[in-house]
């Protein structure tokens, strides 16, 4: 592996490996490095949260992943889904894959729902596309994911639409149609970011506990600090579609070795609690169009020196597997 | 649903009952009274008077609007002022005739449309949505008349293909003159085909650009069975502008009529007017626009069928 960091840890094979996954868009006027080389290993049962500003393509990453790029969006690198290659498969094999072994959670469970279906048709489908069974055992098997997900009075709330439902019930709902065929990984895309905090709450409970039961694994994408605390068991924080730090939840929390990842922490409640005061990092992300070479988060850093700004960033990855990239952690991290 | 179906007809009665008020009033529209204009100048005041009352115009008026209403509702509209014919009679050969027209240029229209506006949509941008949107603009820009006789020329007088005047022998079954329809038919689809075809293109380019669209690619789905999400989607803005677009149909179009000699509502339509035939334009306007609101509540009815979100 070019880009080494997340390797996993144990012997066992990884569920998902991800190596050196690049994403372009390119078209006529415009040419936009959304994801710029991410490597990462995920076990079963673990959880890996993408962790990073508006705009850094977690969001790409991760539809790069499932292969629901638009057609002009170069994707290069590696993908193995259980041991097998999945990246450039013909859409008839990913169309199996997906909602399959693999499936993926919206931010908006509104937009991501059929507004003219049912909750129980939407899931119903699901699995009849994939098992081949027919509508009534599809609906059973609904009814009872719907349980799973504990919302309540599911026979009921399998003939509702979306729109009768809250906010948090329809998030739910999208959960129990993404875990509807037993997938080995899921993807969530700021699963909780539309839900009020008490709901926001449940629901990553709700996911946790479905993945201690189930065993799979969890791509979490979020740029709030307090949920990746929560919810993860390692951490890969994003700054224009790179990975500058990852590690154990525990190693990014207390020891952040990136410049950007100690201004994220500054700059939430959760990290500013302990004792420093909540700041904000100065400078805005930069435009993917145009990256300036070295580390893209020179501009932004209080660190900075000639050497950043020049040619490729070191790459530094401890014994315990954590990984950061920074000219500086030469000198800071025992090597 | 049964209840939204129940009071969507109900509120259709007021407004059936409005139309039936303005088509009475059509009568007093034009100045003086209608006999006085019926009769022959040198008539004497007796026989105008005789005249009034066998009209009931002596009447107060809203007596003379319930008569006529009760009159009207049993499919009396009295005799044509013109050719003292049922006026019932007319009026239903007129509109079988156009009907026919209706419901083939209407089907012809809808299927070319939502077939050209799907194509356009799901091609966005390349020639095939370019070479589809050409033909709708050209459906609904170029003027029905000049079609009609553009088709006259190629098909019926330069070339014998087909038969451009009337309905031909009308003692034999009407599946046995099929080739009369095509060019009133073909013609009359051109307007539903391009105002179809255009928004079904921008329904269902809409939608496609909702992010429940990427989410079902999500789920797996293969092409077709999220084309057939995407149709149900754009079923109920598309029906609404059908029921519209059919129910001009059903007018009949004076224009197309006129040029393909059709004996139909438009053609009996502009004879009415010409004719200063009161009793005939009545009841051919109350008739049509009764089916015009009934479509539009079929329509209603359909859409909330559909999208749930419209029960309300
Ligand atoms: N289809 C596309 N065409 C061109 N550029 C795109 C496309 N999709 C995303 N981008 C660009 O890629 C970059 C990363 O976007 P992405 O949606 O992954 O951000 P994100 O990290 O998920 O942010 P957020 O937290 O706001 O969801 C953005 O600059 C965006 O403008
Ligand atoms: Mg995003």
């Amino acid at each position: 592996m070019p880009d080494i960091g997340l390797a996993a840890t144990t012997t066992d094979t990884p569920v998902l490996q991800v190596d050196d996954l690049t994403v372009r868009f390119k078209r006529r006027n415009t040419d936009v490095a959304a994801v710029n080389g991410a490597s990462f290993a995920l076990r079963r049962g673990e959880t890996l949260t993408i962790l990073g500003e508006s705009g850094s393509g977690k969001s790409v990453s991760l539809k790069a992943l499932m292969g629901l790029l638009p057609g002009y969006a170069q994707v290069h690198g590696k993908i193995w889904l259980d041991g097998r290659e999945i990246l450039g498969l013909p859409a008839a094999e990913l169309a199996k894959l997906r909602g399959g072994a693999i499936s993926m959670i919206f931010q908006e469970p509104m937009a991501a729902l059929d507004p003219v279906y049912t909750i129980g048709e939407q899931i119903a489908e699901t699995i009849v596309q994939h098992e081949g069974v027919d509508r009534r055992t599809a609906m059973q098997r609904a009814l009872g994911l719907l349980e799973r997900v504990k919302i309540p009075s599911p026979e009921r709330r399998l003939k509702n639409y979306p729109h009768e439902m809250s906010g948090g019930m329809r998030q739910r709902a999208m959960i129990a149609l993404a875990l509807a065929c037993s997938p080995s990984v899921l993807l969530a895309d700021e699963p909780t970011t539309a839900l009020d905090v008490t709901v926001q709450i449940q629901v990553l409970l709700l996911l946790r506990q479905l993945q201690q039961e189930l065993g799979m694994a969890i791509v979490f994408v979020t740029h709030d600090v307090g949920v990746a605390a929560e919810i993860s068991d390692r951490i890969a924080v994003m700054y224009a579609g790179r990975f500058v730090e990852s590690g154990t939840t525990r190693e990014i929390m207390r020891h952040p070795q990136h410049p950007y990842t100690q201004g994220l922490l500054a700059s939430t409640v959760h990290g500013a609690m302990r004792g420093s005061k909540l700041e904000t990092i100065p400078g805005t992300p930069p435009n993917l169009a145009s990256l300036p070479p070295g580390c893209a988060f020179a501009p932004r850093c209080r660190y900075t020196r000639d050497a950043c700004r020049t040619g490729d960033v070191p790459v530094i990855t401890s014994p315990t597997g954590a990984m950061v990239r920074c000219v500086r952690a030469t000198e800071t991290v025992p090597a | 649903m049964l209840v939204f179906a129940l009071r969507r007809l109900l509120q259709a009665i007021p407004i059936l009952l409005g139309v039936s008020l303005v088509v009475f009033g059509l009568v007093h529209l034009a100045p003086g009274n209608p006999i006085d204009m019926l009769m022959p100048p040198e008539a004497s005041p007796e026989i105008v008077a005789q005249m009034k009352a066998a009209y009931g115009f002596d009447k107060p008026l809203y007596v003379q609007y319930l008569l006529w209403l009760m009159r009207a509702l049993h499919g009396d509209f009295g005799l044509s002022v013109f050719n003292a014919t049922p006026v019932w009679g007319q009026l239903v050969t007129a509109l079988e005739n156009t009907f026919i027209l209706a419901i083939l240029g209407a089907a012809l229209g809808f299927a070319l449309g939502i077939v050209t506006g799907l194509i356009a949509a799901l091609y966005h941008g390349r020639w095939p949505d370019k070479l589809a949107s050409a033909i709708a603009t050209a459906g609904v820009s170029l003027p029905h008349y000049w079609c009609a006789i553009v088709l006259v020329l190629a098909c019926a007088v330069l070339h014998d293909w087909l038969p451009a005047q009337g309905m031909g022998d009308d003692s034999l079954p009407i599946w046995q003159r099929l080739d009369f329809l095509v060019l009133p038919v073909v013609t009359l689809s051109l307007i539903p085909m391009g105002v179809i075809g255009r928004l079904v293109r921008a329904t269902v380019l809409d939608i496609l650009g909702q992010d429940f669209v990427g989410a079902l690619s999500a789920k797996g789905l293969t092409r077709w069975p999220v084309l057939r999400h995407i149709i149900k989607n754009a079923a109920p803005p598309v029906l609404a502008l059908m029921g519209l677009q059919f129910g001009y149909l059903l007018g009949g179009s004076i224009l197309v009529e006129t040029v393909f000699n059709w004996p139909g509502s438009g053609n009996l339509l502009n004879l009415a007017i010409f004719r200063r035939d009161i009793p005939v334009l009545q009841a051919t306007i109350l008739v049509l626009a009764t089916f015009f609101v009934l479509l539009n509540l079929l329509v209603d009815i359909a859409q909330a069928a559909i999208d749930p979100r419209i029960r309300r």
